[in-house]
């Protein structure tokens, strides 16, 4: 059983279709034992970075997320709230990807919405998956790249696309809304 | 490097989708799940789905196709039509729709896109934006293109960028339906002045349409409903088209 992560700041539906297209089972949850007890652990996020930190917070799941020791993966806002700090409402991550999440320079439009390809390194985690593979962004933070970037993207500027450290994955962009190449990722995920 | 993104519009009428050859001549065109899936694998970008449902019960058949849609379906796609009040907001986003469209709502009622913004965030908030020249001065129009405001559509883009709007969906209504192309130097102008993505909507009939769109501005995206209904203009096609003109193009 696959444990999302209920903190009211996440696509949680979105995900959890996407896991049904893959036949794979379910559920949606803030309860620590369940969560604990999952196979692995999926942290969906859509939101503001603080009040995100602020529901997880009072409901004792940074601890939990901590104490994880199976398959984690963090999605979008769920990538960033992984890292030390975040600019948005100065937010304190949990410090589990050696880097800090910044605002980008309006050089540009933001939010970066739309597809964007990465550049990948030779991880199983991105087994089948293309360097220059598209996949769905919409954000306006991004993870600086560090030791524990395992992909990179580029608007405006390089960022990290994909983050990992032990048993801790990440994605910047949506899995669950990146078509095949989305599908492929979350079914490498589930192999993990 | 970030694609440009090309979007068919689903028009829904009762659960089903509708292809209007023109205004009052709707014809059924079947199960918008199958049509939806087909353009998912014809490499859609994205999807919008805009109920055009005139019935006050129109959400009884809404809300259960959002979620059959969003079991189904791994783009992003977005709900538009009658949307006006948070809660129904909700509703739909709950279901599944990752972004809403506002257009008629959004100008009686400005304030429901700050609240959808900031219960969903703002890339949950899509505004649509109907616009025609007349005695030479844009304007924005309303209830389906018959209402004419006062409002100046470069400053009420701006305004509803304000207000929290992650994107705008703007159709030059006098291009719409002609397949003449999309209208390229007021959209340019809207979308230099505003710093959220721009989607073009109204005009394409051809693939250099989309070629000169994404060429001539800063638009990321191009929706049309009728050519791709028709497959006058087919998505692969188009796409192959589109990067051997150096368009970045997914």
């Amino acid at each position: 059983m696959i444990a999302i992560i209920n903190y009211n700041a996440g696509n949680t539906v979105s995900v959890q279709n996407a896991l049904w297209r893959l036949n794979c089972e379910s559920i949606v949850t803030n309860n620590p034992a369940e969560i604990l007890n999952a196979s692995k652990v999926i942290l969906p996020g859509v939101g503001e970075a603080s009040s995100a930190m602020r529901n997880l917070k009072q409901k004792g799941l940074d601890e939990i997320i901590l104490r994880i020791n199976q398959p984690f993966l963090g999605i979008c806002l769920g990538l960033q709230l992984l890292c030390k700090n975040s600019e948005e409402g100065d937010t304190p991550g949990l410090g589990i990807f050696d880097t800090n999440v910044h605002i980008f320079p309006a050089l540009r439009k933001v939010p970066h919405v739309g597809w964007n390809s990465i550049k990948k390194q030779p991880v199983k985690f991105l087994s089948n998956i293309e360097s220059e593979d598209d996949f769905y962004f919409v954000h306006s933070f991004y993870a600086s790249i560090c030791e524990h970037t395992i992909a990179e993207s580029n608007y405006i500027l390089p960022f990290s696309a994909v983050l990992k450290n032990e048993n801790y994955h990440a994605t910047q962009f949506h899995p669950e809304k990146s078509g095949s190449t989305g599908e492929q990722l979350l079914k490498n995920f589930l192999e993990l | 490097m970030l694609k440009n993104r090309i979007i068919p519009c689903l028009d829904i009428k009762d659960g089903r989708t509708v292809k209007g050859v023109n205004f009052n001549h709707l014809k059924d065109a079947g199960d918008p799940i199958v049509l939806a899936k087909k353009y998912v694998d014809d490499h859609a970008d994205e999807l919008v789905f805009l109920d055009i449902s005139a019935s006050i019960e129109k959400r009884k058949t809404l809300v259960p196709l959002v979620k059959k849609i969003a079991k189904h379906i791994n783009i992003p796609f977005t709900v538009g039509g009658g949307i006006n009040e948070l809660e129904s907001a909700e509703e739909i986003i709950k279901s599944g729709a990752d972004k809403i469209c506002l257009n008629t709502a959004a100008v009686n009622t400005p304030t429901l896109i700050n609240k959808i913004a900031q219960t969903f965030g703002r890339q949950a908030v899509v505004v649509a934006i109907d616009i025609k020249k007349t005695e030479n001065q844009w304007f924005v129009y309303t209830y389906g293109g018959t209402k004419k405001t006062d409002l100046n559509p470069i400053n009420w883009a701006r305004k509803v960028e304000n207000l929290g709007a992650g994107e705008l969906l703007i159709t030059a209504m006098d291009k719409d339906g002609t397949k003449e192309g999309f209208e390229v130097d007021y959209l340019k102008k809207i979308s230099s002045q505003v710093n959220i993505p721009v989607i073009a909507s109204g005009g394409a009939g051809k693939q250099v349409h989309f070629k000169q769109i994404f060429a001539n501005t800063n638009v990321t995206g191009a929706l049309a409903a009728s050519v791709f209904h028709f497959e006058e203009i087919k998505i692969p096609q188009l796409k192959t088209y589109l990067k051997t003109e150096k368009i970045p193009i997914r």
